[in-house]
């Protein structure tokens, strides 16, 4: 603002309060409908806010301040609902997100490579089919991969019975998918069983989510130089010394933040959780963001419901701080 | 990126159908053994990703109304009869098709439109000046994109739930909180802003407008200061750059932001959900998931089918489009410091 300088004082008050003109319109809209909305939150979430508080709000006189009993009945599971303890959610949820990422980044990449191999036949009518998860609605998704794990009329447990027809097993498939809550390996996650439906959402995810990173892969391969390949290849390195030298080294700029990216919307991952378990059986696949809703939509718990969303926003600000960070070794280490 | 473009304006997608093939020593044939054994995975591949998508169009395709008792993924029939069921009764409300979409698109669009607006200049004092509290107002910008969507929905379903016009009778009508009937009468509600589009709209754009202004801002910040400073030179003020320079060269981010937004209000259920009650103020989102699952057991799954190509149509097509600029917007531009 090297002009503004030269300018008479007058004009110069007025220019230093021009940026806060540009804010005024966001900030008097958002003042309103974002920032009150979550102090009025962080209010509630000191208080027994029911239903029967709705007409009046906080002039209700019978609403009762309660301290921050809300926030230590939800760490220490004292909340009247069933199935219910925030540390296994909370692990639950890492885990969820954490085991997605750490499928679709690999699948994306992998794919990615091999149909970049030289010569390969139908290659771009591949490449334009595996997109077409990434066109899709997740919301549409989820309802159709809801449908296709119905237990009794569900296409996979169909798919299932016709291959294990051809092994000479004639009774029909019938796994409960989205029902069963014996875990089919026990003890993978201490703390938190992985029922069926954890599977299912991991297939109905994985499919929905390694073409994003395949495409991502795909652009970040084209800008490795060819000659990189050329020179390993006279040196004697085999395809499998190429790859895990130079491609794995020169993606990971690329794939560090789609990672990252992946996990955020993974973590809050609401719409296929809601569609396609709601949460069960008996909260095994309840994620942070689903039992909040809960609280609000069934229970109609506001108070614990606002204590509950201000523990999730520290979550999350955890979450963007680590994230944050590995994202920023990884650019320091992509300009190296 | 930058390093390859030879071909920089097109489409992700027709880039990604036609790019080089990098990595790879030129003019040697594949062996055949590899060929086929990287077909037959590519296929399998293929079956998987197909899977789902031809079982919903068969479906959707099929006229009969049973459930599914076995696999088909090949449509033996081409029967529109779900499609026209479904445009004629969505629900088993009396609500049309034609009143479910107009909620969808007026609140999709709405909320995309009001949020750019309002964003855009808030974004442009962020990316241009250089003022005291920039930094604290920036990091107050953020601060709501750290709380999901149910936690912003639950405070403004309890705020506007307490703003409704009341019939008090008599030719008196009252807007609580503010004005109450006479003598302590309750009244007959005639609207509650949380149960109306408009609520659901406002939530949204809450939501909505921390994402437009980081998103914008981002990219305001790549357009260089030297077409500012030449237009200073000229005799203009911030207000005519901003109007007559920034604002046209940021029309192209403009139109991502905004459709970036569409795609995801298009598929909005959390908010919609909590807030609406009455089927009238129904979205698409929401019919579909009235379709599935627990809810569904009357519904013919064909019906379901044919909803939910229905719904997927418009996103697709978006995102077809401008595929690039969303992959790009998303995971690289977007929220930077």
């Amino acid at each position: 603002m090297e002009l503004a300088n030269k300018k008479i004082s007058g004009t110069k008050i007025k220019r230093n309060l021009l940026p806060y003109y540009y804010l005024v319109p966001a900030f008097l809209i958002m003042g309103v409908i974002t920032f009150y909305p979550l102090i009025y939150q962080v209010i509630i979430s000191f208080t027994n806010f029911e239903t029967k508080h709705l007409l009046l709000g906080l002039n209700s006189p019978e609403l009762k301040f309660v301290g921050l009993k809300n926030y230590i009945d939800i760490f220490t599971g004292a909340l009247p609902v069933e199935n219910f303890n925030f540390f296994r959610v909370l692990e639950f949820n890492f885990w969820w997100a954490l085991s997605n990422v750490f499928l679709h980044v690999p699948a994306g990449v992998l794919i990615a490579v091999m149909l970049n191999t030289e010569g390969l036949w139908l290659k771009k009518l591949y490449r334009a089919l595996y997109i077409l998860p990434v066109v899709v609605p997740p919301i549409v998704v989820a309802t159709v991969w809801r449908n296709i794990f119905d237990e009794q009329y569900g296409a996979m447990n169909q798919l299932l019975t016709s291959i294990s027809i051809l092994f000479g097993h004639l009774d029909p498939v019938h796994l409960r998918w989205l029902t069963e809550y014996t875990p089919p390996i026990p003890g993978f996650l201490p703390g938190a069983p992985l029922t069926l439906a954890y599977y299912a959402m991991m297939i109905a995810n994985f499919w929905l989510g390694w073409p994003l990173m395949s495409v991502i892969a795909t652009g970040a391969l084209q800008s490795i130089p060819r000659d990189l390949y050329e020179a390993a290849a006279i040196d004697g390195a085999t395809s499998f010394q190429q790859f895990r030298n130079i491609t794995i080294p020169l993606l990971t700029p690329a794939m560090m933040p789609a990672a990252v990216y992946g996990f955020t919307i993974t973590f809050n991952l609401f719409g296929l959780v809601f569609f396609m378990t709601g949460g069960g059986p008996a909260r095994s696949t309840e994620l942070l963001v689903t039992f909040a809703y809960n609280l609000v939509r069934n229970l109609r718990w506001f108070g614990v419901a606002a204590a509950f969303a201000v523990i999730i926003f520290f979550v999350a600000l955890v979450v963007l701080l680590i994230t944050n960070r590995i994202t920023r070794a990884t650019q320091s280490y992509s300009e190296a | 990126m930058s390093a390859n473009s030879q071909t920089p304006k097109k489409n992700l997608l027709v880039r990604f159908l036609t790019m080089n093939t990098s990595g790879q020593t030129s003019g040697r044939d594949l062996p055949l053994w590899r060929q086929l054994l990287t077909q037959i995975l590519c296929l399998f591949i293929l079956f998987s990703v197909m899977f789902p998508i031809m079982y919903i169009v068969t479906l959707s395709l099929s006229s009969k109304t049973t459930r599914p008792s076995s696999l088909q993924l090949i449509p033996t029939e081409i029967s529109f009869v779900a499609y026209k069921q479904v445009l004629d009764h969505p629900t088993g409300n009396p609500v049309s098709f034609i009143q479910l979409l107009r909620n969808s698109i007026g609140l999709s669009v709405g909320v995309g439109l009001v949020a750019l607006l309002v964003a855009v200049t808030a974004a442009y004092s962020f990316s241009r000046f250089n003022f005291k509290m920039r930094e604290v107002l920036m990091v107050l910008v953020f601060i709501p994109l750290l709380m999901p969507g149910v936690g912003l929905a639950t405070p403004l379903y309890l705020l506007l739930n307490q703003l409704k016009i009341v019939d008090c009778g008599q030719g008196v009508t009252a807007l609580l909180p503010w004005f109450a009937c006479d003598g302590g009468l309750k009244g007959r509600l005639i609207f509650n802003l949380r149960d109306s589009l408009l609520g659901v709209g406002i939530a949204i754009t809450a939501g909505a407008l921390p994402f437009a202004i980081w998103n914008l801002k981002g990219y305001l910040d790549t357009i260089p200061k030297e077409l500012e400073e030449a237009a200073a030179i000229d005799g203009a003020d911030t207000n005519q750059t901003f109007w007559k320079i920034i604002l046209p060269l940021a029309m192209p981010q403009l139109a991502v932001t905004f459709f970036i937004g569409f795609i995801g209000n298009w598929q909005e259920f959390v908010t919609s959900w909590l807030f609406l009650s009455q089927p009238k103020d129904y979205t698409l989102a929401m019919t579909l998931y009235n379709m599935t699952g627990q809810y569904a057991s009357s519904i013919p799954w064909n019906r379901f089918a044919a909803m939910a190509v229905i719904v997927a149509l418009p996103v697709a097509v978006v995102y077809i489009f401008l595929q690039k600029q969303i992959v790009g917007g998303l995971t690289t531009g977007g929220v930077k410091g």
